[in-house]
């Protein structure tokens, strides 16, 4: 059995090496599709013969995308069609672009005259996702979207090969699941930046690769004493994937117990069914039962008492809110969140982190200062 | 024998008037909402449910100087001022209940529609957790087609009746379907009227200042279903026709430029923005904004698609092809293009728009950076600046077609 920091470096060598990654697989003569925030059906593609390629954007510095975003617009986007624009993203086959915020809305034309080499699939979906009219809405939208994936890839998706997907990409999602239960129990090998870039891995190449992986991780794991030192917090929002954010939460000792982290668990919680007699509609049903995150409708705000039980349960010191500059549906949530905090006596820590952020010592003095105030 | 009331004065009056039905029906006890301006106003006229609606309160709180105080109420609250300063002034309003310059009355329910953004989403779940009242939501997903097909037709259709149900049960009001179908015809009375008053900017003068737009248009908005709005419409129309064909305009000086204005209006900073166009003879006489308030159809599933063909919510190229038709057919000589930084939906393809924009209507553009009633994102000297420039871009581009004709 190889050791965890071994495993660990296969992981990381993945997150730190998107480029690289999607260079193997066409090197391997398969196509890939880039999938975009959030919640997309990534599975399809794979059912079509397709490698779905993560696209969540990079900490970098943009230039070409001012030209088409506002400088007010959030990081994500940004980096994304800033990678798209300078040619960093060439080799795919298309962009996925889930509907699901504003700022997503605005990607697909600023995309398509842009990036004019890779088409676009966008992926419309109900917000009034419960209903039974918007489960078939979301359904027959995503049926085309399996048209459109089939005829870049030449390969028509058999109901079998959309369940095997499902299967493989839930397999995946409970190696993730169980990684994420195991980390905090072994704080003396998984650091915050570790777990992260575990957790991002997932998103780059091949998807049963990676839960060899994290399987293999676990065991390894499941194997070593248990270590529980640190500040135990839950983390929420839509990234936190910054190496200079998870390093500072590693300096002052913080463990993340578990995260409501939209690019984290939230998208792992929740698998997709397996419905034999119509495979695609269990993506609707997998977006009804998603709770927990910004960008789907969430009339009760779910998301702040789901937050609160996961503190709760995790035995938290403190949540932190990683705040994505410039993205309102967090914002909105930020308040209703706060208050159901404040009311359960759950500490709470604000930061606010961009992708084009290089300045991170008033986010350390916040961090060292919350610590204080926790322990 | 009273005068005859010009249709400025009526709409005027009859949007006061409307905001007070609410004010009555609350006081007789009638449940009330507060209502997304782009949520189907069919709905809630054939029911005879009186709503207000936080969109135009916002508007009128930034055209009343108390945009920025309100901002602040919120940002206080942990709003962060990312946020649309609509959004923020209602929330912060419906934490505190106080505001001098408008106050609308508390509502028992809400009604949202996400057509023209996600934000009108995430804002109505925040009210409807600050209120503790009902929220219901129509949600019309983007288009990226031109056509809105049979999928998202039946899908906004199996809202509008749980909307319905919904309504009946709380409000103990019941649909009447004959009304309904009233309601939309008169709706498309209201529509037609509207639309056919600001094509009287295609006229050379405009036979008004295109800032009045942003004055009538509320009524478009909050009442286009009822009779008295049609009328209202329909003398709007007539007045601004039988001023084209004298040759006159209620514009204020010569009308030396026309320009087409993209977005919402910065109602904070309204008069400095129309001054420092009308000072130099520049007119708006295109705008998608006010005609955005007008949904043509002829039957259910056209009204359905309708609410989907509204700006921010259709697809790219169509929203330029409106644009660029209005831009040829009323005569534009330049753009000037709001940044809004309360709007990312509007704001997340102005730039694109402006390439597409100078391209096919072969027009000069400016943008400028504003807020829809946030004053303070507003700058004076860069609007004034952007705007001279752009000016002198469109008397340059006059001379040498002057003198290419005389060549």
């Amino acid at each position: 059995m190889r050791d965890v920091k071994e495993i660990l470096k296969d992981l990381t060598w993945i997150a730190d090496n998107p480029r690289a990654c999607l260079d193997e697989v066409l090197a391997e003569g398969k196509k890939a599709v880039g999938v975009m925030p959030y919640y997309a059906p990534e599975e399809l593609v794979y059912a079509a013969g397709m490698v779905p390629f993560g696209l969540w954007g990079a900490d970098m510095a943009v230039s070409a995308s001012r030209q088409y975003f506002p400088a007010f617009y959030c990081g994500i986007v940004h980096t994304i069609l800033e990678l798209g624009l300078t040619g960093k993203l060439s080799g795919l086959s298309a962009v996925m672009i889930p509907l699901t915020c504003d700022s997503l809305k605005g990607m697909g034309a600023n995309w398509k005259y842009g990036v004019k080499t890779i088409p676009i699939i966008d992926v419309p979906y109900a917000q009034n996702r419960k209903i039974e009219a918007g489960k078939a809405f979301t359904t027959a939208k995503y049926r085309e979207i399996l048209e459109k994936l089939e005829s870049i890839s030449g390969k028509k998706a058999t109901d079998e090969d959309i369940l095997a997907a499902i299967r493989l990409f839930n397999e995946n999602r409970a190696a993730c699941l169980e990684f994420v239960r195991l980390a905090p129990k072994h704080t003396d090998v998984i650091s915050a930046l570790a777990r992260s870039r575990v957790l991002k891995s997932r998103t780059f190449g091949d998807r049963a690769r990676h839960t060899a992986l994290v399987r293999e991780l676990n065991e390894a794991l499941a194997a070593l004493p248990e270590c529980t030192k640190g500040v135990p917090v839950v983390t929420t929002g839509i990234l936190a994937d910054s190496s200079e954010l998870m390093n500072i939460l590693d300096e002052n000792g913080y463990v993340i117990a578990a995260d409501q982290v939209a690019y984290e668990s939230v998208e792992l919680r929740y698998p997709v069914p397996e419905v034999p007699a119509d495979p695609v509609s269990g993506f609707a049903v997998r977006l009804a039962e998603t709770e927990g995150t910004s960008v789907l409708y969430d009339p009760g705000k779910k998301r702040a008492a789901d937050l609160k039980d996961l503190a709760k349960e995790a035995g938290a010191a403190g949540v932190i809110w990683v705040g994505t500059k410039f993205c309102d549906p967090e914002e909105f949530d930020y308040v209703p969140v706060k208050k159901v905090l404040e009311e359960a006596d759950i500490p709470l820590l604000t930061l606010e982190v961009d992708r084009q952020m290089v300045n991170f010592e008033q986010i350390r003095t916040a961090a060292e200062a919350f610590k204080d105030a926790v322990q | 024998m009273e005068e005859k009331k010009p249709a400025k004065i009526v709409l005027r009056d009859l949007q006061d008037k409307i905001a007070e039905d609410v004010w009555e029906a609350k006081r007789r006890g009638e449940k009330i909402g507060w209502c997304a301006s782009n949520f189907p106003q069919e709905i809630t006229t054939a029911m005879d449910i009186k709503v207000a609606y936080p969109e135009n309160m916002g508007a009128a709180i930034g055209a009343k100087g108390g945009g920025r105080r309100m901002c602040e109420e919120a940002e206080a609250m942990g709003y962060s001022n990312d946020i649309c300063s609509y959004a923020r002034m209602n929330l912060a309003y419906a934490a505190h209940d106080d505001c001098p310059e408008i106050q609308i009355p508390r509502p028992d329910f809400l009604l949202c529609c996400n057509n023209i953004c996600g934000c009108m989403m995430k804002w109505y779940e925040n009210l409807a957790l600050e209120l503790d009242i009902p929220l219901f939501m129509i949600d019309i997903p983007h288009l990226t087609e031109e056509v809105c097909d049979t999928d998202r037709i039946a899908y906004i259709r199996a809202q509008f009746d749980d909307c319905i149900a919904g309504l009946e049960k709380l409000t103990g009001k019941k649909m009447d379907w004959d009304k309904f179908r009233e309601v939309m015809e008169v709706s498309q009375r209201s529509s037609k009227a509207w639309l056919r008053a600001m094509d009287a900017m295609k006229n050379t003068p405009s036979p008004f200042s295109g800032f009045d737009t942003f004055n009538n248009m509320a009524v478009a908005c909050v009442g286009r279903g009822t009779e008295d709005a049609a009328e209202a419409f329909e003398l709007l129309a007539d007045e601004y026709e039988a001023l084209a064909a004298e040759g006159k305009s209620t514009f204020k000086g010569e009308e030396k430029y026309r320009i087409l204005f993209e977005g919402i209006a910065c109602w904070a900073n309204l008069k400095f923005t129309y001054k420092a166009l009308q000072s130099r003879g520049i007119n708006l006489t295109s705008t998608i904004y006010g005609p955005a308030f007008s949904f043509l159809y002829q039957n259910m599933d056209e009204l359905m698609a309708a609410y989907a063909y509204v700006p921010n919510s259709y697809c790219f190229e169509k929203e330029v092809q409106l644009r660029v038709d209005s831009a040829i057919r009323n005569k534009v000589d330049g753009a000037v293009m709001h940044i809004n930084r309360s709007c990312k939906r509007w704001s997340g393809n102005t730039y694109e728009m402006e390439r597409q924009l100078r391209e096919k209507a072969g027009i000069p553009t400016m943008t400028f950076d504003g807020d829809q009633s946030d004053p303070r994102v507003f700058s004076e000297a860069q609007y004034d600046t952007r705007v001279q420039a752009l000016t002198e871009i469109m008397e340059a581009n006059r001379q040498s077609r002057k003198e290419e004709s005389h060549a």
